[in-house]
């Protein structure tokens, strides 16, 4: 079997989420989701990218069962999340935004109920080997109150993973979270899709998104606008910068250079040119071919990429 | 059924009692003795027998009841009041359990912290007072029937408030006179004829005057009315925590 191919064989199933036509307008007469249509597949890492208010948390609140939707139906590898309730939610862990936890309980103690409360039987040492992983082992007789913010989001996310569950939400996980949890966090995450748990994060932090997504949607005024391949996202709508770096600075773009997409920067220090990575034909070779018969040296050259930050507030502009 | 979720939560919320013990089983065992000392013997020692009863114990079941009510009430109420305050309610909502699961769980600890306080005050009277069970099965009949049915009642009080001050409101307005204007220190055959007939429409009567039959085979009004107004009052709880759950009414948006 070549490397494509449990890729393959996973591509083959049938998605672990879908949800067809969901809406929800809440009694406020917010409508907070618009129809989405959605799938995501076992075992991605799916982002669920969009400004605050968008519409994220009650996506995944109705998917967790805490909000009753409006319209539409979803289901949870192939169980109706309203129908078949208890074996939709038996597959699911939540990692909520808010750091909502009991205070005056031990971290053993919420740990191990959660467990129970999603009817899986008593399994000390599992609930040992998910508190080591989260660097949790040494406080297990604490109460919860008497730990850190960074501390308290470890606690929930033991909660979650209590159950064993093969579908993890994580809604906005690393908000108000130091460096070095959030790359502990980021390799739990990894390490948890090795063993084909499915995640979805919804956050506002681009770079998380960049930095984990197999897959990116973005979500805006309860409507999901794109969903997209992170890699293909980026390849699609980003553009790339070719600066140079001139040997002698210029007054203004030579009229020999007008036909290329050209500005000046650094006090006519340096050419930018602004190019599709998608087009057949960047322009690069003629650009630089125009130049040498213009007689323009430059002693550096740089390209940049732009970042799914630049994506994102550009399409978020575009919808505006 | 979800047994192994309704036991987490029943067992989370008996360890909460545990760790609050002086709160929840200490502090009512005794300012209800406190009720014994100023009634029974102080106030009690002038006041003739009651139905052949001696007034400190005419008045027991009467504070056993009281206690019963108030803190079936406190109980359930603060036990699914809290989660939604401090917002760890998301937990219960997003796992495989069913909203009648999540009922008995609540309810089931509420019932069992007031009738284990029921027995500690009973075994409290009987230093105090010589105490004599003519129907034991009624008693706990009624003790658990009574336990329940106002675990069931501080249940929705707690699903209802969307405040503490609301969480003490029915309590403090609208339970505590009924408790103490329903026959908890004297026979209403003592009052006037006028307010015995209003006293009548209050449901507490019922549930200590059956209380009391259990203790002494007397009772105000008879037992099969004690006991069916028991039960329409579980009734209506039910009817009440049913469309709780048909609606999501304040748990879920």
């Amino acid at each position: 079997m070549d490397e494509a191919g449990p890729d393959l064989y996973l591509a083959a199933m049938p998605p672990i989420i879908s949800v067809e036509n969901l809406s929800k307008t809440y009694a406020t007469g917010l409508p907070a989701l618009k129809s989405i249509d959605l799938s995501i597949d076992r075992g991605e890492i799916f982002a669920l990218l969009g400004p605050n208010g968008a519409g994220k948390t009650t996506l995944i609140s109705i998917l967790c069962g805490i909000v009753t939707p409006s319209e539409g139906r979803a289901s949870i590898d192939g169980h109706d999340i309203v129908r078949d309730y208890r074996a939709a939610r038996a597959l699911v862990g939540l990692v909520p935004q808010e750091l909502t936890t009991d205070h005056f309980e031990s971290v053993w103690s919420t740990t191990s109920f959660s467990r129970g409360l999603f009817g899986k039987p008593k399994d000390p040492a599992k609930i040992e080997r998910i508190l080591r992983d989260l660097s949790l082992w040494e406080k297990k007789d604490a109460q919860i109150r008497t730990l850190s913010g960074g501390m308290k989001r470890r606690v929930l996310i033991a909660k979650a993973l209590a159950h064993e569950p093969r579908v993890l939400f994580l809604d906005e996980p690393t908000a108000g979270v130091d460096v070095g949890l959030r790359r502990d966090m980021w390799a739990l995450v990894r390490g948890l899709r090795e063993t084909g748990v499915t995640i979805i994060l919804t956050t506002h932090y681009i770079e998380e998104a960049e930095e984990m997504a197999d897959r990116v949607g973005v979500i805006l005024g309860g409507e999901i606008i794109l969903t997209e391949d992170k890699a293909a996202l980026m390849a699609k709508l980003g553009q790339k910068q070719l600066t140079l770096q001139l040997a002698e600075p210029l007054g203004a773009v030579p009229p020999a250079l007008a036909g290329h997409q050209l500005e000046l920067a650094d006090d006519g220090c340096s050419l930018v040119y602004t190019y599709d990575t998608q087009g057949d034909r960047t322009g690069i070779t003629g650009l630089l071919t125009d130049l040498a018969a213009a007689g323009i040296h430059f002693k550096d050259l740089q390209t940049k990429q732009s970042s799914l930050e630049d994506i994102f507030v550009g399409l978020v502009g575009a919808n505006r | 059924m979800n047994w192994r979720a309704i036991y987490a939560i029943y067992y989370f919320e008996m360890a909460r009692a545990w760790r609050t013990v002086m709160q929840s089983i200490i502090s009512p065992v005794i300012s209800t003795s406190l009720y014994f000392v100023v009634f029974g013997a102080a106030i009690g020692s002038r006041i003739q027998q009651v139905d052949n009863v001696s007034y400190g114990a005419y008045i027991v079941p009467g504070l056993i009841m009281l206690t019963l009510l108030t803190q079936s009430i406190a109980n359930a109420s603060f036990g699914i009041y809290f989660p939604r305050f401090a917002g760890t309610i998301y937990e219960i909502l997003s796992a495989p359990i069913s909203f009648i699961e999540i009922t008995v769980a609540y309810v089931g600890a509420a019932a069992t912290k007031s009738i284990l306080i029921g027995l500690i005050m009973l075994a409290t009277a009987s230093l105090f007072v010589p105490l004599q069970i003519q129907h034991p099965v009624w008693m706990v009949g009624f003790l658990v029937l009574t336990a329940v049915t106002f675990s069931l009642f501080g249940f929705i009080i707690g699903i209802w408030a969307d405040g503490f001050e609301k969480l003490q409101l029915v309590p403090l307005l609208i339970v505590t006179p009924l408790t103490f204007l329903g026959g908890a220190f004297y026979s209403i055959d003592m009052l006037p004829p006028f307010w015995r007939g209003v006293s009548l429409f209050n449901p507490v009567v019922y549930l200590i005057s059956g209380f009391r039959w259990s203790f002494f085979g007397q009772s105000d009004v008879g037992v099969e009315i004690s006991l069916a107004m028991t039960l329409v009052f579980l009734a209506i709880c039910l009817t009440a925590v049913w469309y709780v759950f048909k609606t999501g009414y304040r748990l879920k948006a």
